[in-house]
């Protein structure tokens, strides 16, 4: 037998009989396990997820069902076709074994895997204090159970919420809270909402619609401390401007925290930016060497784009997911030069204050924005996205059905400014600074440093963060 | 049933809107609402307005459509 079919043949019978484990059960490992069927693949498939529900949608959480229209349950993912997978729900994988290729979980079962994909994605990061944490009252929102108590105590009509953090979940909540007559303070530690993913220009138009709106909206401070009564429910909350704030509800909408923790010891470039992997989704080993057997998508991914100097970027959302997955799913299964690339220009939307916000390539990579069409006054307009002289992503506020425009423009890499769309041209084209925040905020990094002499045995290791 | 829009295809053309009123909402002039999990009794409305929309944007399940289709 000849080297290729020897390769063919190892193909084909692990498409027949290998086992495949999907960590992770929400909307990337659900798209991945039906794209391995759908690629061929008929041997064991595994899913774990440490949710109990089903693979559900998240987006809807923090919209209709905060607003009490749709039940927190009722937002299950529909199936493009059977499956048939060994499920785990409801328990979490806790560690992985690279050199005997087994996944751990909680109860302590070892799952074996031939392939494995990582798709564990992100949670919401906890409010800061842990005894304040503890209050009742404080919610935050990831999973179908935070939106199901959020929307009891929203309905349950609180005399105030206070929502901290104005990133996009937390300004739609904000949204949400008006449209159910409620009265809100939303507070920021940055100068306008939304800053940190479209920049203080948007921001401020961010910043009116919440006004415009009624919400109580205060920039450029922070939550300081939140207070509870006897009978441990929070009341009040400290701002760092001195104020004190009389709430029932509070929501710590603080961004979120990737679930890398269950990969302690794997070897793999794992930390708070995700899991590092190239564009064909092959997590790379804590040395920056490709895997062969281990790939990862969705929140959790991060790799190298093409459309942006090769930088590692990961991208929350829900075309990442999607895509993400299918691609892994087919690299999964192939060898090269069959294996696709990732390469995705990240899309996004959010509806907030009856304004649908929509969102193309990588708004916070450009360092100028113009305002390209429609009016600002109207919230009825497409802004474009520059750096170095060429469009690097796009924003759409009530006006997406140009998105695709600005989609064309960035994968083309033209210039920016870009060149008039032609139609409801606004009097004012000229590039201002996009004005995004510095985002070279201190971190608690862990130190990876290199060990070992002889080729053989040169590599790096985690270091633990030191403490400050 | 289950349905899922994928929002970033949705380009607001709202044709799907009357089709199934108690499913659809435009918030705004052109975000869509919609029930992910609808009542079975809706499934004649929502599947005509899965068909009628003209990116395709909506995804129905395989169960309730009586065909699989790519992932």
């Amino acid at each position: 037998m000849s080297t290729s079919a020897l390769v063919a043949d190892a193909v084909s019978s692990f498409k027949a009989n290998g086992r495949i484990v999907i960590v992770g059960a929400s909307l990337a490992g659900l798209r991945a396990a039906e794209a391995l069927r759908d690629e061929g693949f008929a041997g064991k498939l595994t899913l774990i997820g440490d949710e109990k529900r089903e693979p559900y949608d998240r987006p809807p959480l923090s919209k209709q069902v905060l607003k009490g229209w749709v039940p927190a349950d009722h937002t299950m993912l529909p199936r493009s076709r059977e499956i048939d997978a060994e499920w785990h729900l409801g328990i979490a994988a806790t560690g992985l074994d690279r050199k005997t290729k087994n996944v751990r979980l909680a109860n302590g079962d070892l799952i074996p895997y031939d392939r494995l994909l990582i798709a564990t994605g992100v949670r919401s990061r906890p409010w800061f204090n842990k005894e304040e944490a503890k209050l009742k009252g404080l919610f935050t929102i990831r999973t179908s159970d935070d939106a199901e108590a959020l929307q009891k105590a929203l309905a349950a009509k609180p005399k105030r919420v206070l929502i901290i953090g104005a990133g996009f979940i937390g300004s739609e909540m904000a949204s949400v809270c008006r449209e159910l007559k409620l009265e809100v303070t939303v507070a920021e530690r940055a100068d306008a909402p939304l800053i940190g993913a479209l920049g203080g220009v948007i921001g401020k138009i961010a910043a009116e619609m919440q006004r415009d709106h009624g919400v109580d909206l205060r920039t450029g401070v922070s939550v300081e401390k939140l207070e509870g009564d006897a009978a441990g429910h929070v009341r009040r909350a400290k701002l760092s401007d001195g104020t004190t704030l009389d709430v029932d509800v509070v929501v710590a909408s603080l961004g979120s925290l990737r679930n890398v923790e269950w990969l302690e010891g794997a070897g793999l470039a794992t930390g708070f930016w995700g899991v590092g992997c190239d564009a064909g989704c092959r997590a790379f080993d804590i040395n920056g060497v490709v895997t062969d057997s281990i790939f990862v998508a969705g929140d959790i991914a991060r790799a190298p784009h093409v459309l942006y100097e090769y930088q590692f970027m990961s991208a929350e959302h829900w075309d990442n997911a999607v895509i993400g997955a299918r691609v892994a799913a087919h690299n999964m299964v192939s060898l090269e030069p069959d294996r696709r690339p990732h390469l995705l220009v990240p899309q996004f939307w959010s509806g907030q204050f009856g304004v649908n916000i929509k969102g193309t390539g990588v708004q916070s990579f450009g360092d100028e924005v113009v305002i390209t069409q429609g009016s600002v006054k109207e919230r009825r307009f497409a802004a474009a996205y520059g750096k170095r002289g060429r469009i690097v992503g796009a924003v759409t506020f009530n006006h997406g059905k140009w998105l695709e425009y600005y989609t064309a423009l960035i994968e083309k890499s033209a210039p920016f400014p870009p060149p008039s769309p032609g139609y409801d041209v606004p009097t004012d084209t000229k590039p201002v600074p996009a004005e995004f925040p510095d985002v070279r905020a201190p971190t608690e990094l862990p130190t990876v440093v290199l060990t070992g002499h002889d080729p053989t045995d040169r590599g790096a290791a985690f270091a633990p963060a030191r403490r400050r | 049933m289950r349905i899922v829009f994928d929002l970033n295809r949705c380009l607001g053309y709202a044709q799907c809107i009357p089709l199934a009123p108690d499913v659809l909402k435009l918030n705004g002039e052109e975000a869509v609402m919609y029930d992910p999990n609808p009542d079975d009794s809706q499934r004649q409305g929502v599947l005509r307005a899965a068909a009628s929309c003209p990116v395709q944007a909506i995804m129905v399940d395989f169960a309730d459509n009586g065909k699989e289709t790519k992932s």
